[in-house]
């Protein structure tokens, strides 16, 4: 039996539905789930359906940051939201406007926010809905993450989240883990040039990677690729604090950067930098081809 | 072997670098020899090698000794809880506070460390072996840019001048060139770093 799916985009660009169509399996996604409402995909139910009739769900997929002003069709979203999440048996917040309130916490309408998140604080309208809410934050989503919780939910297979409520499975790892620069990030080298495949760009280009939460270079992009392997330094767009400043380079103070890969002190990276600078590998200060 | 024995083992070589360092100041690196520091030390030749192998890993252990000993006191500075002006005047305190009691020790950094970089080319490359010191600069650094006190600049440059006027200091003493004791140029010498570092 297929599972319904409501798929509602509140303040957004509408770019995580449009992530999703890049999922090469979408066909059976259709298969398995059929969206009562979906800003792209054909579905049995207008918008208009949605807010007045009394429509049967079973997951709810909300894109975009909130706020109480925000309407569709004349409906805030927060009624849409509570309408439906009552009924539903999973919320998912697709990306990191939902989530966190990412770039649209910017927007003109008062306080937008994600859905249970104020960037990395809690908010509390839809608290009572947290218990059933999976957080797939991204810039946009990755389609995968989305299509295997989906799947998880569709099996019953228990999703073990994180504080975020982001699953373990995609978030219990940085995006550096995987990330094909790894010998230049070991051995301090950053000649980087944009686009190219040597040096890292953790020291002067910005990337985020090592305390970004995230798979990226576990689960590539269009199955190929992902930021950081293409030459284009991470910009953290899984974490709270999406979207920063001046994304293209790493805020240092006095050559030392200002922040620091997760969970490592600053004695012990500045004793770990102090011994691999002392030491030039020749293999890795030469161009790959 | 047993803590204890470790322990023991440990207070030696302590006892041969002071030793050592002792020697080298007096009748410099090269004129001074591991039977001369037996000798010191009331020690057999043979059993001085059972510590150090060579007075190349000697030289290289002291200046590791060194490193970790002013690393230990700035490390102790960098952790309280006081402002950038005050921290760099409890640091030059303490430099000049070991430069007075332990002169020996920023002797040998300076007039055998940075003076003999042949002996310290293999295992000591780059800040290695003065890891512990540099590191707690950098931090004592990087914290003054991070809560508004010092200029980002790049870091060499601070450095520089932090260690070039500390042991332009030191050295004239060493010289007997300065006509007051170090301490007396603790207030100058902060307020003249702190000047030059600050936003």
């Amino acid at each position: 039996m297929k599972l319904k799916v409501l798929w509602i985009n509140a303040i957004a660009c509408n770019g995580n539905a449009h992530s999703f169509l890049n999922y090469p399996q979408l066909e059976q996604i259709l298969e398995n789930f059929e969206f009562i409402y979906h800003p792209i995909i054909d579905s049995k139910y207008t918008l208009d359906d949605i807010i007045q009739k009394d429509i049967s769900c079973d997951i709810l997929i909300l894109e975009g940051a909130i706020s109480s002003e925000f309407k569709k069709d004349n409906e805030p979203i927060f009624n849409i939201i509570n309408k439906y999440a009552s009924k539903v048996s999973h919320i998912i917040t697709a990306g990191t406007c939902a989530t966190f309130g990412g770039i649209f916490r910017q927007s003109n309408y008062t306080y937008t926010t994600g859905l249970h998140f104020d960037e990395d604080k809690p908010t509390f309208m839809f608290s009572s809905l947290k218990q059933k809410t999976i957080s797939i934050p991204g810039c946009p989503i990755h389609p995968e993450k989305l299509a295997n919780i989906m799947f998880s939910i569709k099996h019953n297979i228990n999703i073990k989240l994180d504080e975020f409520n982001r699953p373990l499975e995609y978030f219990a790892y940085t995006v550096h883990n995987g990330c094909t620069r790894n010998e230049y990030f070991e051995y301090k080298i950053s000649n980087h040039k944009f686009g190219a495949k040597e040096g890292c760009m953790f020291y002067e280009h910005g990337c985020q990677a090592p305390y970004t939460k995230g798979s990226c270079n576990k689960i590539l992009w269009n199955e190929v690729n992902s930021k950081t392997r293409a030459g284009q330094p991470c910009m953290g767009c899984t974490e709270p604090t999406f979207p920063k400043i001046d994304l293209f380079n790493t805020k240092k103070n006095m050559g030392i950067p200002a922040n620091l890969p997760l969970g490592v002190n600053k004695r012990a990276y500045l004793t770990l930098a102090g011994v691999t600078k002392a030491f030039t590998i020749p293999r890795l200060e030469e161009d790959l081809f | 072997m047993s803590t204890k024995a470790q322990d023991k083992k440990q207070q030696k070589k302590e006892d041969i670098i002071q030793a050592s360092l002792e020697l080298f100041a007096s009748k410099g690196f090269y004129n001074t020899t591991i039977p001369d520091i037996a000798k010191a030390l009331k020690m057999s030749v043979g059993n001085m090698y059972n510590y150090f192998k060579s007075k190349d890993i000697l030289a290289k252990e002291i200046i590791s000794f060194i490193s970790k000993y002013l690393g230990n006191k700035l490390k102790e500075i960098n952790e309280q809880d006081i402002s950038t002006k005050e921290k760099t005047r409890k640091i030059i305190e303490i430099y000049f506070k070991i430069a007075s009691i332990k002169p020996e020790m920023i002797d040998y950094f300076l007039r055998i460390y940075l003076s003999n970089r042949e002996v310290f080319a293999d295992g000591c490359e780059g800040m290695i072996c003065v890891n512990e010191f540099v590191t707690e600069i950098m931090i004592y650094f990087e914290e003054g840019v991070a809560c508004g006190d010092l200029r980002d600049q790049d870091f060499f440059s601070a450095f520089g001048l932090f260690m070039g006027y500390l042991g332009g200091m030191v050295f004239l003493k060493g010289e007997n060139m300065l006509p007051q004791e170090l301490e007396d140029y603790i207030e100058d010498v902060s307020n003249n770093i702190y000047k030059a570092l600050s936003v």
